[in-house]
């Protein structure tokens, strides 16, 4: 018997956590989210910023990730157009650029917001760190046109700005590299710039020591971190739906990892006796 | 119409991949090689529209920015690579790369990671959160300091210190499983919604 419950098929604990993922989004409970303190510090600095400054915010992700990042860039891009906060982006990654379009331009239709004048998307560079260099010192000379390859002249609000330096606030969604690591090695450490960062959740455990040293002044992790930022900015979205499934999945994975190893002892302390 | 059609494409190859969690079989095997093969198109000539025409072409031989010769030339030395022969000359701007990165990265990587890091653990040991960073650190330490063996009291520290590094790693396992978890569930928002609208 032990042994059967030892050696259980692993396709029957898919088809259980694929049914329990299916069944919480079809028939969603509402399970309690609490708030953590790093995406809270992020929402309160966003907060603090007065309106009509300057954010910038930086796509660096791609379709394999937009299930954790799409929806807390959604949540901070309402936030930040909420807050009259006017947005230039970039994707250090060529597929977060228009993925990070596509949710400036779902927000701004819901705010009014004007392309040019309220956000502008410069598009994609490639050279990581260089690119973050380069934008600290000269954005003109980096990106002499926007992601549709307009001249930046054209766009109103980049008018008298030269570089990262008008800019209250640096938010990356990152999934990897380049991302949070780089914007914190130079936009923060070499010219001083606050960065917050959301992140896919694989990578958040690496970013909690730039936070705790003030390297980082806000973390979003994963899924989770999107569904709070969601209920911060009270505009529950994708994030918030898939809490319960998330919830729910992760106590079977919980269960299936302590009945597994209680199954082993017994069989252990079996075998010895 | 094209957009229903995508979303159908969409969802026969997300299926398509989640076969292969009952076993190895060909569709499994179709959508894994139709994604390296549009993967490899689609770099390819992202890179030549977004990285190589913007960045080296135009500006070298329509604008005439004769510094750019440089990179240009450090590129087709990399790509000797290609011929055996002369594959050695690609060492050159490989080696020009490695040095160029290093000494970009040196200062600023130990300055954020290493110095700043080191003076944001210390701390008034005035409360729980600071005094158990302050031991962690330290015993962590002491776990990888290999000119002594681990016996005694430099044992007992790094036994401590193996602890700390467990409990880092079952946080590290706990959002890797909320990750790939996250990931499910958007695949299934996709099938469930945008595909058999049921949401």
């Amino acid at each position: 018997m032990l042994d059967r419950l030892l050696n259980i098929d692993r396709r029957i604990i898919f088809a259980v956590l694929a049914t329990i993922v299916i069944v919480a989004i079809l028939f969603p409970m509402g399970l309690a989210i609490q708030i953590s303190e790093p995406a809270k510090k992020l929402y309160r600095e966003i907060e603090s910023i007065p309106p009509g400054s300057y954010i910038f915010l930086s796509f660096d992700y791609d379709p394999a990730s937009m299930a954790e990042l799409d929806p807390m860039a959604l949540a901070v891009i309402r936030h930040c157009f909420r807050k009259d906060l006017k947005i230039a982006s970039l994707g250090l990654w060529p597929q977060g650029v228009l993925l990070g379009q596509a949710n400036l331009e779902k927000a701004a239709q819901e705010y009014g917001k004007e392309y040019g004048v309220d956000f502008v998307n410069l598009g994609y560079k490639t050279g990581g760190i260089v690119v973050i260099s380069g934008i600290s010192t000269d954005l003109r000379s980096i990106f002499p046109q926007d992601y549709a390859e307009r001249n930046i002249d054209e766009l109103p609000l980049l008018n008298g700005i030269d570089n990262l330096e008008p800019f209250k606030l640096v938010v990356t969604f990152s999934a990897g590299d380049p991302g949070v690591r780089h914007w914190v090695m130079i936009a923060q450490a070499r010219y001083g710039k606050k960065v917050g960062c959301g992140s896919t959740a694989v990578q958040a455990p690496a970013f909690y020591p730039y936070l705790q040293a003030g390297q980082l002044v806000g973390l979003v992790g994963g899924m989770k971190g999107a569904a709070e930022y969601e209920q911060l900015v009270k505009l529950p979205g994708l994030a918030t739906a898939g809490m319960d499934a998330q919830s729910l999945a992760h106590a079977v994975i919980v269960f299936s990892i302590i009945f597994g190893n209680v199954i082993f002892l017994l069989k252990k302390r079996s075998s010895s006796g | 119409m094209i957009q229903t059609i995508g979303i159908w494409v969409a969802a026969f190859l997300t299926l398509c991949i989640f076969s292969f969690l009952y076993k190895d079989n060909p569709f499994y095997k179709f959508a894994e090689h139709l994604f390296v093969g549009v993967s490899a198109g689609y770099w390819a000539m992202y890179s030549w529209y977004n990285v190589l025409l913007p960045n080296l072409g135009r500006p070298l031989f329509i604008e005439h920015e004769l510094i750019l010769l440089i990179p240009f030339i450090l590129g087709i030395m990399m790509l000797l690579r290609l011929f055996p022969k002369i594959g050695w000359i690609s060492r050159w701007p490989l080696a020009f790369i490695v040095g160029m990165t290093s000494g970009y990265y040196l200062v600023t990587f130990l300055q954020t990671n290493a110095l700043e890091q080191a003076r944001a653990t210390i701390v008034p040991l005035q409360n729980i959160n600071n005094i158990i960073l302050v031991i962690g650190v330290i015993t962590g330490l002491f776990y990888f300091f290999f000119s002594t063996e681990h016996k005694k009291a430099v044992g007992v520290m790094a036994r401590i210190g193996r602890m700390f590094l467990m409990v880092a790693f079952g946080a590290s396992f706990g959002y890797t499983v909320m990750a790939r978890i996250s990931l499910l569930i958007g695949r299934f928002y996709f099938l469930l919604g945008d595909w058999l609208r049921l949401l």
